[in-house]
């Protein structure tokens, strides 16, 4: 497609604000997304599930399903098992069932698989499914799941007793942190929830698994976050060879975290394949998307924190994590918590000591989803919401005493009492910048003249530091994958580039950003490099994109290799030039004789050097490209400063977001239109997390929002005009000082909301807790006295 | 039974069940998978498509329903290599992300500059209310249209 | 994305035509108009009618219409169009505050009037206000036209006075001076059914309300008429004392049951909230049209 058609003509060569390259095909409704791709001969696979969130399955009758016209197979677990296939290992090195056998474990889960020639015809087979249930008491409360009498849910695991999926993970240092308690002159306490919810992206998940058996190459369609750590875990788990598959993943709906885990669906279209020799499509309909993968949080948190002179010292947690039915959550191996432990936050305690188990209920698997940065949004809304609970008891400004607490400029590179290494950042004046966009004080004036006429205003602050880009090999794996991502750069010999990378845009923009890294690094235009993504056969290794982790680690390696190839261009310049390297200096585009600037070679002259016939420098290829494989020294570490103004309808509680201030400081920004476009959409999910996303079950473990009636994302009506702000604090170790900033706004904005809806409410109704989400009904809960946890 | 709609000014006629719902009456149509969509319960609006000029849901309508109708989708908005200003005005604003919600809102936005030439931003915040978008928070999507609407008000003028 | 089980489709190109199919093919039989209740619940395998009567086709049932007492309204007229009507935001404003919670502005596009009454959800916001408004609905069937008042529309949950085989074809609103009317609706965001709703409308004669209609919407398992709300209004002089005093009937006849909305209390108290602050603007808008 030719370039676009643009009013703009901000056009930068590097950094800036340059429109995206990937908006021609989407906004011609051109992108191609799983279920647009048509393949010759295709079949569709359609998933039964289980109506029940904890039984035995006594008899699985197929006959009248697989009798219904259109309909070629019925798949259960029994034909699974003679391939191997019936359960599958998990990221977090569980194993979960791919079809249930002997059990069904929640409600929804998969118990048979039905492909036939369309989607309307596998449908109708599913009512013809008969299976016989003897249903079972479920655990739908993690806080009893690990009671003495509570229903044993892994009975398919030989050593497992109880309902406890993970060890305790512990960090920080308990006889210090009892220290700090014993001499602390204020100390709140309280009970936390981080309910479960979902990152529901709006192209729910699906795969088209096309296996020719002439040849054995197995070619998938999937939208997959990490492509190839899939296909890693398809040959291994499938005993396929890894090489004769491929993955495509194109055009992705969003992805936010809920397209990283590998799913029954996945597994079961690609038995299909293999067995039946065509292509399976499978997608699931978003009601299976809410019940049956991957959710987020549900962490269940009792915290103490305490003060001594003013200033923050100490910190207690316990943590009881939900897993659901199978340990599936994706994190660093040797982090089964994830970041949680970065719950000392932005701030220079003395002391802390966390603890979290998880346990295994009767529902849907996962926890780690939704732009968490890995439990960074459990952490940073615990802490948050305690330092609002010390600020109310100490009766101190909350954000005075947070300025009082930050850690300071000159403490970085700073150690955390949990063993994180902060890069970089200047918190007191992100926070400065966010009161004086908002206009604090005068937002306190008018609370208090409001407050007079019985207007319930509430201004609520969070300050956030998370860690992202995870991470350096010596401690960040993934199933035993290193987190490293590669970059492959080819100038071609008209001067034009190809940078593939491994990260996977779901919406983020790599076609345009990591364009701008090598125009930044090599003066190539972005329009003239091509990035490709999406493809294992055609792209470098790598963990892929979750965990904000595309600018810290491949934008940081297409910066490497970018200049790699302009280490090479002057080599090859040198030549050209009949001078040495050394007398060569760089202009964006061009390598220049230092004495006789007019004396250059341009990118695309050197380029085409390369691949003539004439000489190359001694030892040196022809050819102008470069690979690198890159493995960050460090996470990185963006903070922000957010604040929130909400009004609470004293009536009715209903809680309306009026404003909404975020300054993130995340480093140098590659292209600010699409880091404040990324700040813009994860706020909003802010804004549903805090006041209306929530996934509940009733006693029974029926799942009670399993669709958008009832699964509520915010409109266009909830969310403000929002109001952002920047500070720029390089990394010092990121080759462009970038830090990434994708989940920045979800870590950071639920607590600024509640800590407003808190507020609001505080001083007239003595509030100090509400749990998310801060629905009307449950604000109102509240107010009378009696804030009620969600089921 | 034998079904033709009129989409994007094209008489498409297929033998289809009565159960057929537009939205995939349209998708299964070559070249024509712009329209998409995301939820059972109509609610998320990625399958909004214009019929006899206004926004409705093809998730929720039988192509049965249509017969005798004109439908437009997304991608009736190029013509003959020009964009729609609404189009252009996405690009320009930084109005999409993952393009999922994108056709639907295209539609939606088309339609409301077509009734209503100069919205405020509390009038396309309700006319998009019908529409989920995941990536963008809004903001941006809103200021496209208002993009959209000044460009399509300097065009008339100098018309 | 889910999809219906299979059924037979016609359009019907007469009202009598329709009525004819229904009675013909008896209960498995329904008609479809906007259809943005009856597809969801087909796509989730909730309905399964054997067969659907298109009835979008006859637009001799698209009509807002003034008469003499009266404002007669077409059972196919779409929300978007109630929405915009001028003669009802002059005469029964009730009729736009509720349109603008009702869904989104693409549903309001297709669904009906006729289709929102009879799926007979208790939640439902057009049910309120043609019930406070006192409306009379017209249904034809095999044997002819009845008229039926809205209270006696409702028979139970989700169940209306329409026969199998009989259609909605009007809705009659009373006209009468000193009419002020709104709609009031708290809602967990935007588009949502109601957590509850209440529709008021008064009429004003000589500084006393000499009527009063009181509906109330997601607090039942019908809409619920507060007729002991309506009655201890009537003959009163307007007064903050008076609104309250109907909200706290309200609160107490209502039968709200809990759910993902909320909890008991929480629905009867906004019962009360919300009969206030409807039979206020109600009354703002009855004074402001005698002025």
């Amino acid at each position: 497609m030719a370039t676009m058609e643009t009013a703009t003509t901000e056009r930068p060569i590097g950094f800036g604000r340059l429109r995206r390259k990937e908006d021609a095909r989407f906004i011609r409704g051109k992108g191609t997304y799983l279920d647009d791709i048509r393949l010759p001969g295709m079949v569709h696979g359609v998933m039964l599930r289980s109506p029940y969130a904890h039984a035995k399955i006594l008899s699985i009758d197929t006959s009248k399903a697989l009798a219904h016209p259109g309909v070629a197979a019925v798949v259960t677990a029994k034909d699974l098992e003679t391939l191997g296939l019936a359960w599958m290992p998990t990221i977090s090195y569980d194993t979960q069932a791919v079809l249930a056998g002997d059990k069904v474990r929640f409600q929804g889960q998969e118990v048979a698989f039905v492909i036939a020639v369309d989607e309307y015809r596998a449908r109708d087979a599913l009512s013809l499914i008969d299976v016989e249930y003897e249903p079972l008491p479920a655990v739908v409360n993690a806080r009893k799941a690990l009671d003495p009498d509570a229903p044993l849910i892994r009975d398919d695991k030989e050593s497992q007793v109880d309902n406890l999926a993970s060890p305790l993970w512990e960090a920080g240092d308990e006889e210090a942190t009892d220290r700090a308690f014993a001499e602390a002159d204020t100390i709140v306490t309280r009970d936390i929830i981080y309910p479960r919810c979902h990152p529901a992206p709006l192209e729910t998940c699906g795969m088209i698994a096309d296996f020719n058996p002439k040849t054995g190459q197995l070619d998938i369609y999937n939208g997959n976050q990490a492509p190839n750590a899939h296909r890693t875990v398809y040959a291994h788990v499938a005993g396929l060879a890894e090489h004769m598959i491929r993955i495509r993943c194109n055009d992705i709906g969003g992805g936010f975290g809920n397209k990283v885990p590998v799913y029954p669906g996945y597994v079961c279209a690609i038995a299909g394949s293999i067995v039946a020799g065509v292509p399976v499509k499978w997608i699931e309909d978003r009601s299976e998307n809410l019940m049956s993968t991957g959710f987020a949080r549900d962490y269940v948190m009792h915290a103490e924190m305490c003060s001594k002179d003013g200033k923050i010292t100490g910190l207690r947690v316990d943590v009881i994590a939900d897993h659901g039915a199978f340990d599936s959550t994706a994190q660093p191996t040797k982090f089964p918590a994830g970041f949680f432990h970065i719950v000392c936050g932005s701030y220079d305690l003395e002391a802390a000591h966390v603890q979290v188990k998880a346990v295994y209920t009767n529902k849907a698997p996962g926890g780690v989803a939704y732009r968490c940065s890995f439990r960074i949004t459990e952490a940073v809304y615990l802490v948050e919401r305690m330092v609002d609970a010390l600020a109310l008891e100490m009766k101190v400004d909350p954000i005075e005493l947070r300025m009082r607490s930050f850690i300071k400029p000159e403490q970085f590179p700073y150690e955390t009492t949990t063993g994180w290494t902060y890069d970089s950042g200047e918190y007191a004046k992100t926070m400065r910048e966010a009161m004086r966009i908002a206009g604090y004080d005068e937002l306190r004036k008018e609370q208090a003249s409001k407050r007079a006429r019985g207007e319930l205003m509430g201004i609520g602050v969070s300050f956030f530091t998370e860690g992202v880009g995870a991470g350096p090999r010596k401690h960040m794996d993934i199933l035993g994958l290193a987190m490293n991502d590669g970059a492959d750069l080819r100038v071609h010999p008209s001067g034009k580039a190809m940078v593939s990378i491994s990260a996977q845009t779901q919406g983020q923009g790599h076609e345009t950003t990591f364009a701008q890294i090598v125009a930044e690094e090599l003066g190539i235009p972005p329009e003239d490099v091509q990035v490709r993504h999406g493809d294992t056969d055609r792209t470098p290794y790598g963990l892929g994109t979750y965990g904000s982790r595309s600018t810290p680690v491949s934008g940081a390696a297409v910066a490497v290799v970018s200049r790699k190839v302009r280490d090479k261009a002057r080599l090859i310049a040198a030549t050209m030039l009949e001078t040495r390297a050394e007398d060569l200096a760089w202009e964006k585009g061009r390598w220049y004789v230092k004495g006789d600037p007019e004396k250059g070679a341009m990118i695309e002259e050197i380029a085409q050097y390369a691949y003539s016939g004439e000489a190359m420098p001694e030892g040196m290829e022809g050819g102008l490209d470069a690979q690198v494989i890159y493995d960050p020294p460090n996470l990185t570490y963006p903070c922000g400063a957010y604040i929130a103004v909400v009004d609470v309808d004293p009536d009715t509680a209903a809680v309306e977001v009026r404003r909404f201030i975020a300054v993130d400081d995340c480093g140098v920004r590659i292209n600010p239109m699409i880091v404040e476009g990324q700040i813009h959409g994860g706020l909003a999910e802010g804004i549903g997390i805090a006041l209306m996303e929530v996934i509940t079950f009733d006693d029974e473990g029926n799942c009670l929002n399993g669709s958008f009636m009832d699964y509520l994302i915010p409109t266009a009506l909830e969310c403000p005009d929002f109001e952002l702000g920047e500070t720029i604090t390089p990394c010092p170790h990121h080759p462009l000082g970038a830090k990434g900033v994708g989940e920045s706004p979800n870590v950071g904005s639920p607590p600024a909301i509640v800590n407003a809806v808190i507020d609001a409410v505080h001083a007239t109704h003595g509030v100090d807790h509400i749990d998310m989400p801060c629905t009307p009904a449950r604000v109102w809960a509240a107010m009378q006295g009696r804030p009620e946890p969600p089921q | 039974m034998e079904v033709k709609i009129t989409i994007n000014g094209q008489e498409v006629s297929r033998d289809v069940e009565p159960r057929t719902l537009l939205v995939h009456f349209i998708r299964d149509t070559p070249g024509l998978t712009g329209t998409h969509w995301g939820c059972d319960t109509s609610n998320c609006g990625a399958c909004v498509v214009l019929m006899d000029g206004k926004p409705i849901k093809s998730c929720t309508t039988l192509a049965a329903m249509c017969v005798g109708h004109e439908i437009r989708t997304v991608e009736s908005l190029e013509q003959n290599g020009r964009l729609d200003p609404i189009q252009m005005a996405f690009h320009e604003k930084h109005g999409l992300h993952c393009g999922f919600c994108t056709p639907g809102m295209l539609m939606t936005t088309r339609a409301l500059l077509d009734s209503n030439p100069n919205p405020t931003e509390a009038e396309i915040r309700t006319a998009i209310s019908g529409a989920i978008c995941r990536c963008t928070g809004y903001k941006n999507i809103v200021s496209a249209v208002r993009w959209a609407a000044e460009h399509e008000a300097a065009t008339r003028q100098e018309a | 994305m889910q999809t219906p089980a299979p059924f037979e489709y016609e359009r019907a190109t007469s009202v009598e035509g329709a009525i004819a199919t229904l009675a013909k093919l008896g209960p498995e039989a329904r008609l479809i108009a906007g259809g943005h209740s009856l597809l969801p619940m087909m796509k989730l395998r909730l309905a399964n009618p054997e067969h659907l009567i298109d009835i979008n086709d006859l637009e001799e049932l698209s009509y807002i219409e003034e008469r003499q007492n009266e404002i007669r309204i077409g059972a196919l007229t779409r929300h978007a169009e109630l929405l915009e009507a001028e003669l009802l935001a002059r005469r029964a404003p009730v009729f736009r505050d509720a349109e603008e919670v009702i869904a989104d502005p693409v549903v309001r596009n297709r669904g009906t009037i006729g289709g929102s009454l009879c799926q007979a959800d208790a939640a439902e916001d057009l049910s309120a206000v043609c019930a406070a408004l006192k409306a009379q609905v017209v249904i034809r069937g095999p044997s002819g036209e009845r008229i039926v008042g809205m209270d006696g529309f409702y028979i139970g949950p989700f169940t209306t006075a329409v026969g199998a085989d009989e259609m909605l074809t009007e809705v009659r609103i009373p006209l009468r001076a000193g009419a002020g009317s709104a709609h009031e609706k708290v809602e967990r965001r935007a588009g949502d059914f109601a957590i509850a709703a209440v529709s008021a409308a008064v009429w004003l004669e000589g500084g006393v309300i000499a009527d009063a209609g009181l509906a109330l919407g997601a607090l039942g398992p019908t809409t619920i008429i507060a007729s002991r709300g309506e009655e201890a209004l009537k003959g009163k002089p307007p007064s903050e004392e008076l609104f309250a005093e109907a909200g706290e009937i309200a609160k107490e006849d209502c039968a709200p049951v809990p759910d993902g909305r909320g909890p008991v209390d929480y629905k009867r108290h906004l019962a009360s909230v919300l009969t206030v602050r409807a039979l206020r603007h109600a009354t703002a808008r009855a004074l402001q049209q005698e002025a």
